[in-house]
């Protein structure tokens, strides 16, 4: 994207004024050199999402942003539902709360490199990760509703994990609002044997080396110190949201129209948010972050179990849990007015600043985690949330590095075996089922995850804290 | 085989965090059975397949596009739900009803190294049209 065809607010932050059928403006929040990187289809999705009934303020897009479907993925976007405003299955994805978590464990990489081999394969035997894994948890109709509606808290309350972890969970691990018995019989099936299942894709779990503290105070709330070992994990909801997002997609995509909404692309498919489908959206979609909750809950524990196997006693407490793939009902101030909004972010998180939210305390005097993924074998991110993502963003901030090559590309450019071998020889262990998977995954597939975070930091979305390096990563 | 230049077959065409399939054939249902092909390929390769277990699915839209989503998720449910993976498709298009069968086997991990899961089809560059050639062509982007 050419950035002198945008309106420059700051070094980090591009205006898209309004013109034709927009509502509002769209904003682009990167350095100039990240914008000259993306994709001009990041340009019309943002522009297109600035069209939608209802919008607020502005369609944003993150520093991450890239081609996606329906929004980009790294769009934000919030909806006034007394002003006829929308919630969008495109705006939330297929992979619904599909999210981050961060276990702060009491160890050091030397322990973890000590016994590094064996260590990351008696993880990749105990994560179900790849296409065809299945997972050791069969729910029955009425197990199902009750993850359904409980989240991360059913999986507590069913022993994976303990109730310490809920206060470190968006939501305390419980999405309210959800509608288990709406969901279909097709999803619930789907999800049948997926239950505390990693994924394939970009889904992981890395043990990673915090390296550098950048923000002592945060870096202390939070409980990193250099040369800790970190275990992230990144998955989502499963078939379950895969086809919840299926079904609703084409629902709403049919029946924009009959709601006298004109979509500038059909892959804007909506409803306005006080409609039948809209509501019914919401309640299902709701069960869906509840499904991705007690997924990661239920990984954390198959995690827990092997740390404590190689290191008895070790503590992994949960540092935080972030959902990158939803629409959540929030308060946020619009022209000195409190209004409720639905705030879609898809590919982007909640970066709640000092004193906002629900944090619990060690949280809450420094701001909520964010915690940024980058690739197998580049740097991760833990950053604060800044008090200026409200005015900046609606308290938002970026989710990953973003990719800078399509996955077909990247296949033609490194074989998995190749860039196995390339990051052994750094010290960096991956495993997974699949050669051309790892390829698709390479570390050169993405942007410059250091430059992601920067422009977030400078633009006020969020502080960085620290830097993390992999040591392991069990991909699916 | 891939298509070229505009031959019957499937292929890939780039998207940023997904893939775009694509189906050419010189019917509607052919185009949909060569998109279902390029659906698998994004998985395993069609070669590594074999066809030993069927599975029949039928949907119905009146929008051809709207059509090929359904297909396509079809197949992806049965891909998911039966953890199999398909390398032949037969398609029957009678109006606004679909009739599918698709053949394959049980996800062999060891032989399969199968890559990444499709999530579902989505509306982005979704498009079902007669070329000015006479063939069909069938695409989509798929969320992995």
């Amino acid at each position: 994207m050419d950035p002198t065809t945008l309106e420059r607010i700051s070094p980090y932050e591009w205006r898209i004024p309004q013109t034709g059928d927009m509502r509002v403006p769209a904003e682009i929040i990167a350095d100039e050199d990240l914008i000259r990187g993306m994709d001009e289809k990041v340009r019309q999705q943002i522009t297109n999402v600035a069209c939608l009934p209802g919008i607020v303020r502005a369609a944003y897009a993150m520093p991450d942003a890239h081609w996606g479907y329906g929004f980009p993925i790294g769009g934000v976007a919030a909806f006034d539902p007394d002003q006829g405003g929308v919630i969008s299955a495109g705006g939330v994805g297929f992979d619904i709360s599909c999210g981050v978590r961060m276990l702060a464990t009491d160890l050091t990489a030397a322990q973890i490199r000590s016994k590094q081999q064996d260590f990351a394969h008696e993880m990749s035997r105990s994560i179900p990760a790849g296409v065809g894994s299945q997972g050791h948890i069969h729910l029955d109709d009425a197990g199902m509703s009750a993850m359904l509606s409980g989240g991360a808290r059913w999986a507590v309350a069913e022993g994976y994990g303990t109730v310490e972890d809920l206060a470190r969970i968006e939501e305390q691990g419980q999405m309210a609002g959800a509608t288990p018995d709406m969901v279909s019989a097709r999803a619930k099936r789907r999800q049948r044997d997926e239950m505390g299942t990693l994924g394939s894709g970009n889904h992981y779990l890395e043990v990673q080396e915090v390296t550098d503290i950048f923000d002592e105070a945060a870096a202390l709330a939070y409980g990193l110190s250099p040369g800790q070992a970190v275990v992230t994990i990144h998955c989502g909801s499963r078939g379950l949201g895969h086809q919840i997002g299926t079904e609703y997609l084409r629902e709403m995509a049919l029946a924009a129209p009959g709601y006298g909404i004109a979509l500038p692309d059909r892959e804007l498919a909506c409803a306005p948010i006080d409609s039948e489908l809209g509501q019914r959206y919401l309640g299902v979609m709701r069960a869906g972050i509840n499904c991705a909750l007690a997924n990661r809950q239920i990984l954390t524990h198959l995690a827990r179990d092997v740390l404590e196997r190689f290191f008895p006693g070790c503590k992994a407490p949960l540092l935080y849990d972030v959902s990158h793939n939803t629409c959540k009902e929030e308060l946020h101030e619009i022209d000195g007015e409190e209004r409720r909004l639905f705030v879609h972010r898809k590919g982007a998180t909640r970066s709640f600043g000092p004193g906002m939210g629900d944090l619990p305390p060690p949280l809450s005097k420094v701001g909520q985690p964010v915690l940024i993924g980058g690739s197998m074998g580049t740097e991760s991110w833990v950053l604060a949330g800044d008090d200026r993502s409200e005015t900046v963003a609606l308290s938002s901030a970026c989710h990953g590095a973003g990719r800078a090559m399509s996955r077909h590309q990247a296949a033609r450019t490194w074989t998995g075996s190749g860039i196995r071998k390339d990051l052994a020889a750094r010290g960096i262990i991956v495993t997974s089922p699949s050669r051309r998977g790892i390829a698709e995954e390479a570390p050169g597939a993405y942007k410059d995850v250091t430059r992601v975070v920067e422009s977030a930091e400078r633009a006020g979305l969020a502080r960085r804290v620290a830097r993390l390096a992999p040591l392991v990563c069990v991909k699916g | 085989m891939a298509d070229d230049a505009g031959s019957p077959g499937w292929s890939h065409f780039p998207h940023q965090g997904d893939v775009g399939v694509r189906g050419i054939g010189r019917s509607m249902a052919e185009a949909f059975e060569n998109a279902a092909r390029a659906l698998t390929e994004v998985v395993a390769p069609l070669a590594s397949i074999r066809s030993e277990q069927s599975v029949t699915v039928s949907c119905r839209a009146t929008d051809p596009s709207i059509l090929l989503l359904d297909w396509l998720n079809e197949v992806t449910y049965a891909m998911a739900t039966r953890s199999m993976l398909f390398g032949e498709f037969h398609v029957r298009i009678s109006g606004d009803v679909l009739k599918g069968e698709m053949r394959g086997e049980p996800v062999d991990r060891a032989r399969h190294e199968p890559s990444v899961e499709p999530k579902g089809a989505t509306l982005t560059e979704l498009c079902v049209k007669q070329q000015p050639d006479g063939l069909w062509l069938a695409q989509c982007v798929v969320d992995v």
